[in-house]
């Protein structure tokens, strides 16, 4: 177990290393650069913006030398230190990053969670009823080929325009505070309700399709035969198709992370809720260097943590994994 | 029992706290939209990228300016005027007061001024014609100048935030720029209030000095959204949860009647101007460098189309001196007759042939007069949908006239890049075309004389190259506005543009402005222009504060 876990954590930090490293590069070899496309917004007086371009390349360190620039970058990572953004100066990357996280966490995990749970169930029935599987398969390739913002607008329109259930943007009303209060809170939920649906439903489809197929595959393996000639229980067999069709899943489940969250940038644009989404959209537009690093040094910690986890999961689920690194096998 | 115990508790608290829930009924409250893109991060008022509206709502300026009427309207000034060609005079109003309940007085202005003296800030550069600024009193300040620039300075006077000297003068030379102000102290109407991720709310200061002078305004608070696309303002228009939207949405022409906005003209071209659009050349690389060229260019496309296909008439077309709104007041119509441009696609191809870019080689597109080929890259942002398709119409006008040209669309960032850097054929822009209390702004934009380094980035992306036009601009600066002798130097100004055509104008962007009316009426509008529907940053002292006090709540 011990070798398992610590063979995996050398991975994930080789990968951390090069994907923070990758991040830190690439906006830097875009054309442009953030502060003199900022100044050039601005009415000013002449010679205004010369000095408010000094400043910043100062403030910034952009006039060192790439490499000082490097070094100095791990050197403030490892002091918990992202620096300050250059687009919303002077408020620090930590700070920004802080506020909109919150909202991709409240999205993303029960979606992620309930979308993976119920997905697995209706899938299962989906693969040993034939009359549902007729109806569902339809409804469940639909979820799934649909893209996120696509899908989104349709939410949007049928819930928030055409029924006028749900509010179309924004995480609560204009008029609300946020406090612990049943007003807010219910008005937090439904402004949470239909970006959580959208990527509900979509990922739900996949998980749905995935496991409909594992099932139909393992009862029929050589296993479930046996079993059944051993004069086992429909129920019983099923129960032994789903402990394994669920490890595939599992991994599905590790792989899939990265579109996710690029499915919930787009969801957060379409419904104007906040989070990282929209702020990284927005870094990334204006080549501000420090904020797009925070974001993506915030993805790259969120779905290296969730593969972890998704790692440990595993070991519990599959004896195979466990037994293989304690020796046991 | 324990946990029964504090279940109880947790919802008594739960109960009595929802009482506060609600900062401010929705009918005291207005809702907009269009100005800020991020959520407030910094409140200064010497850091230039300090969310929006903090200039209008919490700083305030001595004049403010109604583009409408081209007049400067004393604010914080009770009056003010050149008492010789060197001193202005301003006069402050009595008994106006900083929300803290200080006295703002002349002492306020005089040390907004000497901070930029004494530290690096972006507006020190006004020390290079300012020499003195004293009060003489409680409520009066005067301006000495060794060589003034008139037409800057009335800019600069309904610009400049004045800011308390009782707070700013502890604050260390070198957190001038970087403090965030977070609860900032000014004289305006409102205070900052508790915002968020996705937006910014402002609390009105009931204590406001002005409530007195112009009325008290009729929001308790403002909430600025965030929103990311402008089809989300448009759903929120339709739910009624905006009460204005400063987006540009396509088809309000259509839809408008049937949800119920309203727009400043009730018909073409519905939105009041903000600025012109103009496609800058590069006048460094062949043709472009050519005058007569670039003037062909002109009559090449018919900006009519632009406007009908584009923008469903929410713009006009531009004048072809480029000047709108009070700057016509310096348009000269004799100059304008002799050397403007119209669309003429014949004319276009008449000065092509004379000037000997015919088709060498008969391949349908016309040549260099050495014969060699020529073609032609028009970019814009990508996502930038209207200007996307104005570029689209743009090029097939030019390939009407057999000039190969074709529209592409690089990120914003490197579209900035390339423009900054003179590294492409021919861009549309308005950064610094916003409509402004003098035409200097929008000359000194088209053709900055700041061109010979690495970077342009202050206009005149097109390098366009011409002494005598850099003096003339100069010259009209330092010379007392709407006088016979300012008014001589305006007209060769405009004849030289108009000849050189280092940028053509070809419409007027909109100040975009749709509002709803189930929470809020009387918005100004053409027929009753009671204020300026913009809460974009740099406007609020258009008119917007006057909005707000003659909104009336719908009960």
């Amino acid at each position: 177990m011990g070798r398992y876990l610590s063979k995996k954590l050398a991975i994930y930090l080789v990968t951390f290393f090069f994907a923070v490293t990758l991040n830190w590069l690439i906006p830097r070899f875009v054309p442009g650069d953030p502060i003199t496309s900022l100044l050039a917004r601005f009415a000013s007086l002449e010679g205004g913006k010369e000095i408010l371009q000094s400043y910043f390349v100062q403030t910034f360190g952009l006039d060192k030398p790439l490499y000082a620039q490097y070094i100095g970058f791990w050197r403030s990572l490892f002091r918990g230190d992202l620096g300050i953004s250059i687009t919303r100066y002077p408020a620090p990357v930590m700070d920004i990053i802080k506020d909109a996280v919150i909202y991709d966490y409240i999205i993303l995990l029960p979606s992620i969670v309930l979308s993976w749970i119920i997905g697995n169930k209706l899938g299962a029935v989906s693969g040993v009823n034939k009359k549902v599987d007729n109806f569902m398969m339809p409804v469940f390739y639909f979820l799934t080929s649909s893209p996120y913002f696509w899908f989104a607008l349709v939410v949007s329109y049928v819930f928030g325009i055409v029924l006028g259930i749900f509010p179309t943007s924004h995480a609560y009303s204009a008029t609300m505070r946020p406090g612990w209060n049943w007003a807010f809170i219910a008005d937090f939920f439904m402004h949470w309700f239909m970006p959580f649906l959208t990527m509900f439903l979509v990922q739900l489809g996949g998980w749905a399709i995935g496991m409909r197929n594992m099932i139909i595959y393992e009862t029929n393996t050589n296993y479930s035969k046996y079993m059944e000639s051993l004069g086992a229980s429909d129920k019983l067999i099923r129960n032994y198709g789903f402990r394994n069709g669920i490890l595939p899943q599992v991994t599905g489940l590790a792989i899939s992370l990265g579109t996710i969250i690029s499915g919930s940038v787009l969801t957060q644009v379409v419904f104007s809720y906040p989070g990282l989404g929209y702020t990284m959209v927005q870094a990334i537009k204006e080549s501000d260097y420090f904020l797009i690093q925070g974001c993506f040094l915030f993805l790259i910690l969120m779905v290296l943590l969730a593969n972890f986890v998704v790692d440990i999961v595993y070991m519990i689920i599959d004896p195979r994994v466990r037994h293989s690194y304690s020796g046991e096998v | 029992m324990k946990t029964r115990v504090s279940v109880l508790l947790i919802v008594a608290l739960i109960v009595s706290s929802s009482a506060f829930a609600l900062a401010a009924e929705r009918n005291e409250t207005l809702i907009v939209g269009g100005g800020p893109w991020s959520p407030a991060t910094s409140w200064n008022p010497l850091y230039p990228s300090r969310t929006s509206a903090t200039i209008g709502l919490v700083y305030e300026t001595l004049f403010a300016y109604n583009p409408l009427t081209n007049e400067h309207k004393p604010w914080l000034a009770d009056s003010g005027e050149w008492i010789s060609d060197t001193v202005y005079e301003v006069n402050l109003r009595n008994g106006i007061h900083w929300s803290d309940g200080e006295p703002l007085t002349a002492v306020d202005v005089v040390f907004t001024y000497e901070i930029a003296r004494d530290n690096e800030l972006p507006y020190t550069p006004i020390w290079r014609t300012l020499e003195e600024v004293k009060a003489l009193s409680l409520t009066k300040v005067q301006f000495v100048f060794n060589n003034p620039s008139y037409q800057e300075w009335q800019i600069e006077l309904y610009s400049r935030p004045i800011i308390p000297k009782h707070i700013w003068k502890d604050i260390p030379s070198d957190q001038l720029m970087i403090i965030a102000n977070e609860n900032p102290v000014g004289s305006g109407p409102y205070k900052s209030g508790v915002g968020g991720a996705d937006r910014i709310v402002w609390d009105r200061d009931d204590n406001w000095w002005g409530n007195e002078v112009f009325g008290q305004p009729k929001p308790k608070q403002i909430v600025e959204m965030i929103i990311y696309e402008n089809n989300v303002a448009l759903g929120m228009l339709m739910q009624r949860t905006l009460d204005l939207s400063n987006y540009f949405i396509p088809g309000v022409p259509s839809i408008k009647d049937a949800f119920g906005l309203t727009t400043w003209y009730d018909e073409a071209p519905f939105m009041l101007q903000a600025n012109t659009a103009v496609l800058y050349l590069n006048t460094q690389r062949a043709p472009l460098d050519d005058a007569e060229f670039r003037r062909a260019l002109a009559f090449a496309v018919n900006p009519e189309v632009i406007v009908e296909r584009v923008f469903e008439y929410m713009v006009p077309t531009a004048d072809p001196t480029g000047l709108f709104g009070g700057w016509t007041d310096y348009r000269d119509a004799e100059v304008v007759e002799e050397y403007g441009f119209y669309y003429d696609p014949e004319v276009a191809k008449q000065m092509l042939d004379e000037a000997g870019y015919v088709d060498a080689d008969g391949d349908g597109w016309r040549d260099l007069p050495d014969g060699s080929a020529m073609s032609f890259e028009i970019i814009v942002p990508a996502g930038w949908t209207d200007w996307m398709e104005s570029i689209r119409i743009i090029s097939e006008h030019f390939r009407a006239i057999g000039i190969n040209a074709t529209p592409a669309f690089p990120d914003q960032s490197v579209y900035e890049n390339r423009m900054f850097t003179g590294n492409f054929d021919m861009l549309i822009n308005n950064y610094g075309s916003g409509v402004s209390g003098s035409p200097f702004s929008y000359w000194n934009w088209i053709a900055n004389h700041n061109i010979h380094r690495d970077q342009v980035t202050e206009g005149n992306f097109g390098r366009y190259d011409n002494q005598e036009l850099f003096d003339l601009i100069f010259e009209f600066n330092q010379i007392l506005p709407m006088t016979e002798e300012s008014l001589a130097v305006a007209s060769e100004i405009q004849k030289i543009l108009l000849q050189e055509m280092p940028a053509i104008p070809f419409w007027l962007n909109g100040m975009w402005a749709q509002t709803t009316s189930k929470y809020w009426t009387n918005w100004p509008t053409e027929n009753n222009p009671v204020g300026y529907p913009s809460t974009w940053g740099g406007y609020w002292q258009f008119g917007t504060i006057e909005m707000l006090i003659n909104l009336e709540p719908v009960q």
